[in-house]
């Protein structure tokens, strides 16, 4: 006997767990029927999560962070029971601003102090750069970026919301000069001439939750098992697509007309992280572009939450020790550990981490001693620790 | 007696929006003002200063209204989605409709209801029409691939009309499939090995 699950998500290609949990078995595997419904936007995604007319979505990392902190329409409590994604974000700009990026010397693709300071020097006017949504890693990697290289906002850029399938458009018709998007759309704009790929989101956070898996906070209560059925299919449809053997098939699966609609070889470049950068053609091979398993990528760290509080708090002007606290509460760590812990997952010992803190793959202490965190440094070396009072 | 209200529609299509300010004017004295273009999409809604803005809940330009729900945002007045939490069976009728609303922060409720129900209202006419549209799209397009493989089936079998379509019948009972389905497979398997 099978449930019906109805999960919401954005045509993405980090969309591809949930894709890959119903496509290849996974979530029949658990006895769930998994309903994919595709949202035509991320406000409308959070409303159908929140107004119950869905039980759990792929949802931008942030958007449960700032609901719990108030900000931005409902504030319904959501869960996020696990990382989707780490990673896998790419920043471009538009042919005039390339051209005068290598008109003051450029940088190399994945040098953020660099490119930054390229852009420092090529800026004639504040940058305007869109990002798909308001609370999202793209948003808070930019801020992060740009303040510490001197580009801060709202003097040295202008950070306005553009839906990603009109990202093309927009630089296109010169609405922006830059823009850090979700794959597949920074490569749909180079496919269309109209911009080249400066920087992997990658490279301002070697380690940054990305998606996540979103539930409301009272579902997760009342529908506890069905909650851990949705996050082992899920779990184990990352564990497969961090097998590069696979990659292949993911890709051709996910450019089906139902999902993505594209040409899967530019699926492709995103899941193995070798990107095209322009439209001459110049590629860069990007590793952990996107990540969806190694080193515990999809445990919902504390840390990562409490990261993401206070960037928001600092901007809306909220108490910062409460908002990294109220932030840190929406990730669930203890019901990734309950539900994954026959799975052979890799556990954890801690629910929060220094983040920044590891410049090479770290032994950390788990429940099967096995577990390396990768690399998880901040471009300008600072680091995150969440239970420092400032 | 205060000022009407102002409100913004944010919809690309101009029947559309024609239809909704009809449905508003009806219910209300309200300051309507359409907004039909995608680029600088917050800017125009900011100069506007508008009370409430109601945006189809299918279009992608949602997400640029959200922006002013930030502090930070060009608008002096802060914006909240509707509708305030205590009514959560209007948000919920108006989500189910397609609509959704941003209002500024501390309007009352009771002058947001006629134009919320409304909206409501006339969303669930689109929603209609649109399935209506899509099951009469379908009908047509299954109707063609049936015509498909009875012709295949006549030509391969050389029998009659009738008799090509009491096979395909025949097929789709016993194999508990529908009609189409069982067409659209003989086409397809045909276009294969041919």
């Amino acid at each position: 006997m099978t449930v019906p699950l109805a999960l919401g998500y954005i045509r993405l290609v980090d969309a591809a767990p949930v894709v890959i949990a119903r496509e290849l078995g996974f979530a029949e595997e658990e006895g769930l029927a998994l309903d994919l419904r595709a949202a035509p936007s991320w406000s409308t995604l959070r409303d159908l999560l929140a107004l119950e007319q869905i039980d759990a979505a792929h949802m931008l990392g942030p958007v449960p962070v700032a609901m719990a902190l108030g900000l931005g329409g409902l504030t319904t409590p959501l869960s996020v029971l696990s990382v989707l994604s780490v990673n896998g974000n790419v920043v471009g700009v538009s042919d005039a601003l390339a051209e005068r990026l290598r008109a003051v010397g450029g940088a190399d693709f994945g040098d953020a102090a660099g490119t930054g300071a390229a852009l420092v020097a090529a800026a004639e006017r504040p940058l305007r750069i869109g990002v798909p949504f308001p609370f999202s890693m793209h948003a808070e990697l930019l801020y992060y970026w740009l303040n510490a290289v001197g580009l801060p906002a709202p003097q040295g850029i202008s950070v306005r919301t553009v839906p990603p399938p009109l990202m093309a458009e927009a630089i296109a018709g010169g609405e922006i000069d830059a823009f850090c998007v979700g794959e597949p759309w920074g490569s749909v704009a180079v496919e269309q001439g109209v911009g080249e790929l400066i920087l992997p989101g990658s490279a301002i956070w070697a380690f940054a939750p990305e998606k996540v898996l979103a539930v409301r906070t009272a579902w997760a209560e009342t529908e506890d098992a069905l909650a851990g059925r949705l996050l082992r299919a899920v779990w184990r449809a990352g564990r497969w697509l961090g097998d590069p053997a696979h990659l292949t098939i993911a890709a051709e699966i996910l450019a089906r007309a139902e999902y993505l609609d594209l040409a899967p070889d530019i699926v492709d470049r995103a899941l193995t992280g070798r990107l095209i950068l322009s439209p001459r053609g110049e590629s860069r091979e990007v590793p952990a572009f996107v990540a969806f398993h190694a080193g515990a990528a999809t445990f919902p760290w504390r840390s990562q939450a409490a990261w993401i509080g206070a960037q928001l708090a600092s901007r809306a002007g909220l108490e910062r020790t409460e908002s990294m606290a109220k932030a840190s509460a929406v990730f669930r760590p203890d019901l990734y550990r309950r539900h994954l812990r026959d799975t052979g997952a890799e556990l954890p010992g801690a629910s929060s981490k220094v983040e920044g803190s590891l410049n090479r793959p770290t032994p950390a202490a788990s429940e099967s001693g096995r577990l390396f965190l990768p690399a998880d440094v901040f471009f300008d070396r600072r680091i995150f620790d969440p239970d420092e009072r400032e | 007696m205060s000022e009407p209200l102002s409100i913004v529609i944010v919809e690309e299509d101009r029947d559309r929006a024609l239809l909704i300010i009809d449905s508003l004017r009806a219910a209300g004295d309200f300051d309507v003002h359409v907004i039909s273009g995608r680029s600088g999409l917050a800017r125009e809604i900011a100069a506007r200063r508008p009370d409430l803005v109601l945006v189809d809940i299918a279009s992608p330009s949602r997400d640029v209204i959200e922006e002013l729900t930030l502090a930070s945002s060009p608008l002096e007045r802060p914006v909240a989605m509707f509708v305030d939490e205590s009514d959560g069976a209007l948000t919920r009728s108006a989500i189910e409709a397609g609509v959704s609303a941003y209002v500024v922060d501390g309007l009352r409720p009771e002058r947001i209801k006629p134009v919320l129900d409304a909206a409501i209202a006339r969303f669930q006419m689109f929603h209609r029409m649109r399935a209506e549209l899509e099951a009469t799209k379908r009908a047509l397009e299954e109707r063609k691939v049936i015509d498909r493989a009875k012709g295949l089936l006549m030509k391969a079998r050389g029998i009659g009309e009738d008799e090509a379509y009491a096979l395909l019948r025949k097929t789709a009972m016993s194999q508990g499939r529908k009609i189409a389905d069982v067409a659209e497979a003989l086409v397809t398997a045909a276009g294969l090995l041919s």
